[in-house]
């Protein structure tokens, strides 16, 4: 079967070869998700990825299409969505100006009809002219089918569009087509590599699901963690990475409203290498906890504890 | 035991153990099941667990489960081969361990497994009992069971497969013989047998969990959905919450739609045109047809006298958590008397709320129609036309004036009046039920003591709004 996949194998022939080429790509990838991304090209399968904001759903994409230097074609989804903004949309003024100009012209068309019947089929044979591929404005769905060289088509926050919508998409995920009526079905050139991003603000449809292979991110290990910091913010020192990573896996086992996300603990240790820090003192962090924790109420908890964790941290990291 | 496939069958046989921990796997998705595991293998554990998981755990409690039972089962088979202890039932194949298949031979006909299976017990050969074992259970059809009671139903029947009535006969036998040596040789072998009826007890209850526990968590709460609220165990009131959230939840995300949804292909001609004026009239800009769907206004009073108390609770916390798809709520509750208890409902958790409000008006005695003049004089101004009211009681109001006339103007003002009424249809009008004097001016009057009824009341509310 694998013969019939676009890409080659290359890039994809092996579970090891997704997180290697994840990780050139700057994606720290746990063992999961490279199988998720392995399994997803060579099902040909979407792949539905929850977990909580910040964990780097929306990353991951990006960095697949860059690692396979394929376009990402991306589609934010929000209440209201449509096909029309989704799919395909005819250029509506485009066709109004086309006619108005070509209005002279229609008398040297049908000017020598002797009847209406006449007149009306030489009509019709100008008939689709106007509903062909020149008028169609794709949307970001199709415009993925129409990649000559395959596309990696990131779905983001599908829990915030409709339900109908959600079924509407039915038909791309299961079979890689889409339906316009005026022109008939218009199917892949090469299947894209489809991601699926919620943030389970609402329970998805069983039909939806089903059609998915199901990644769930969760917040990564401190092993895991501290690699993917390393990764993007490399300038960091290491004794300062083990005490940034330490901390803030402590702060998400605190009983907050929101806990912090990766990409938290990123911004964090970019501030405190612009800051020039090499050891956690509990009044920088103090002055830096809002970038970490977004609430007033969540602030107070951690700011009672704060000695206490930058100590521990400390010592994880064998700073004393 | 026929192995069909070699990959297939135990693929097959893991998803019926899948389903039965409550995971929803569809033919598709066993299907795609199959595909993965040609693709990835049995070799790499690690890996199959985490490939198969992406296919089939759907959600983070499936996850869960899926762990669980991806570890429970495939234990199990890691032992086949090996000369595992009898603790541990091996998943043996028939050519792995010599003389499982001789012992499995014998096994279908039951009278002639005695011979065989005393010999093994007398040799105590552990892994080749534990081969059978295996194999009766499997013949007995063990992934069927369901429930705990069945426990000794499967315990006999694979015993029964083992040859243990032949092997019984043979121990009467040799105690008729009568001789010191055929007595002492039944004796050990009595002991051998009740070993091997407690490990098979032990094995049938490790399969019943691994096949029968999403069952019965599904198969409880089927039950709770529709047993009367009135008379729940205390013990029951917990997972009844989680229940009420769950459905509420569900009917709040299929009817939280957005206000306003565009009619494609329906041209709004008037505003189209004045819309174009200025290009004398050519549509270049298009205006569509616009739905409007209001989201429904609930006005809810509920009687918190003792005899419907539980029941208001329930319906409160109903409401409350579908705020999400009701654009105001608000609530009242009454007793001898009425009050607004929105409030209350709004700044504390329901639980909390409901608690309280009791404490202020509940268990007094009805007066329907007192309470009814109450509402009239504070709160019928904010009735519209737009306002569906739920009234929960039994309409028993202690032979006090039921007050008719009220109900009768409030109906006319609201969109339509909806009477929950936990009572039966056959206790309506007996004694000092006046619900007949009322169900005249309700839109429906329908009878509602389950989480279930309180379900199809509140969809139909939604459902009215569209």
């Amino acid at each position: 079967m694998n013969d019939a996949l676009p890409l080659g194998n290359a890039p994809l022939r092996s579970i090891d070869a997704v997180e290697l080429g994840l990780s050139e790509a700057g994606y720290i990838a746990n063992r999961q998700i490279s199988t998720a991304i392995y399994m997803a090209h060579h099902l040909q399968k979407p792949i539905l990825v929850e977990g909580p904001a910040g964990v780097g759903k929306t990353e991951l994409a990006k960095s697949v299409a860059s690692w396979l230097k394929l376009p990402l074609i991306r589609m934010q989804c929000y209440e209201g969505l449509d096909e029309s903004k989704a799919l395909y949309e005819w250029k509506y003024g485009k066709q109004l100006l086309y006619t108005q100009i070509l209005k002279d012209k229609i008398n040297s068309v049908i000017g020598d009809a002797d009847d209406l019947t006449t007149a009306l089929d030489k009509l019709h044979s100008f008939g689709d002219v106007f509903f062909s591929h020149q008028f169609l404005e794709p949307r970001p769905l199709l415009r993925s089918l129409q990649e000559p060289g395959g596309s990696v088509l990131l779905i983001d926050e599908i829990d915030k569009s409709d339900q109908e919508f959600e079924a509407f998409l039915l038909e791309i995920l299961s079979d890689y087509q889409v339906t316009i009526p005026e022109i008939g079905t218009v199917g892949a050139l090469v299947p894209p590599i489809v991601l699926l991003t919620s943030n389970s603000t609402r329970d998805l449809g069983d039909a939806l699901k089903r059609r998915c292979l199901h990644l769930h991110i969760g917040f990564p290990d401190e092993k895991l963690e501290a690699k993917i910091i390393a990764s993007r913010v490399p300038e960091i020192d290491a004794r300062l990475l083990k005490q940034l990573v330490s901390f803030v896996q402590q702060l998400r086992k605190l009983d907050l409203k929101k806990v912090p996300s990766v990409s938290e603990t990123i911004d964090w240790a970019k501030i405190m290498l612009l800051l020039h820090t090499s050891v956690l003192e509990v009044d920088l962090v103090r002055d830096t906890l809002n970038v970490l924790l977004k609430f007033e109420a969540d602030i107070e908890v951690a700011g009672k504890q704060l000695a206490g964790l930058t100590h521990k941290a400390r010592q994880d990291a064998g700073v004393v | 035991m026929t192995v069909a496939a070699p990959a297939s069958e135990p693929l097959r046989r893991f998803l019926q153990v899948a389903r039965g921990a409550g995971l929803k796997v569809s033919a598709a998705e066993g299907i795609d099941a199959a595909r993965t595991v040609d693709l990835i293998g049995f070799a790499d554990r690690a890996v199959l667990k985490d490939s198969l998981g992406l296919v089939l755990a759907k959600t983070p409690d499936e996850k869960a489960a899926y762990d669980e039972v991806f570890d429970l089962y495939f234990k199990r088979d890691e032992f086949s081969g090996g000369a595992a202890d009898a603790e541990d039932e091996s998943a043996g194949e028939d050519d792995t361990i010599p003389g499982g298949s001789d012992a499995a031979g014998g096994d279908g006909m039951g009278g002639q497994g005695g011979q065989s299976l005393g010999s093994l017990l007398a040799s105590d050969d552990r892994a080749t009992l534990a081969t059978a074992m295996e194999q009766a259970a499997r013949e007995a059809g063990i992934e069927n069971i369901r429930f705990f009671t069945q426990k000794n139903l499967y315990a006999r029947r694979i015993l029964d497969r083992m040859g243990l009535r032949g092997l019984e006969r043979d121990l009467e036998a040799m105690r008729q013989t009568g001789t010191p040596e055929g007595l002492g040789r039944a004796q050990f072998l009595d002991g051998r047998v009740e070993q091997l009826r407690d490990s098979v007890r032990d094995f049938v209850e490790r399969n019943l969990l691994l096949f029968a526990k999403g069952d019965n968590e599904k198969f409880r709460e089927e039950l709770l959905k529709s047993a009367r609220l009135s008379n729940l165990e205390r013990r029951d009131l917990d997972r009844m919450r989680v229940l009420v959230r769950q459905m509420a939840k569900k009917l709040a995300a299929r009817y939280a739609k957005t206000r306003r949804r565009r009619l494609r292909g329906q041209l709004d001609t008037r505003r189209t045109l004045r819309r174009n004026m200025g290009w004398g009239g050519i549509p270049f800009i298009t205006v569509w047809k616009q739905k409007r769907i209001e989201k429904p206004r609930v006005l809810v009073l509920c009687d918190v006298s003792g005899s419907v108390a539980a029941m208001s609770q329930f319906l409160l916390m109903f409401v409350y958590a579908i705020n999400e798809a009701l654009s105001d709520i608000r609530s009242f509750a009454f007793a001898g008397s009425l009050i607004e208890v929105s409030e209350i409902l709004e700044k504390e958790p329901v639980e909390e709320a409901i608690t309280k409000i009791m404490s202020l008006i509940g268990f007094g005695s009805s007066n329907y129609g007192n309470s009814f003049a109450d509402f009239e004089d504070g709160w019928m101004k904010f009735v519209t036309n737009k306002t569906t009211v739920i009234i929960l009681g039994d309409a028993r109001g202690n032979r006090t004036d039921p007050r008719t006339d009220v109900i009768g103007r409030l109906s006319q003002r609201s969109k339509r009046i909806i009477w929950l009424n936990p009572e039966y249809r056959s206790a309506w009008g007996t004694g000092d039920s006046d619900m007949y004097r009322y169900a005249p001016f309700c839109g429906l009057v329908t009878v509602c003591n389950t989480l279930r009824h309180l379900e199809r009341a509140i969809t139909d509310i939604l459902e009215d709004a569209v």
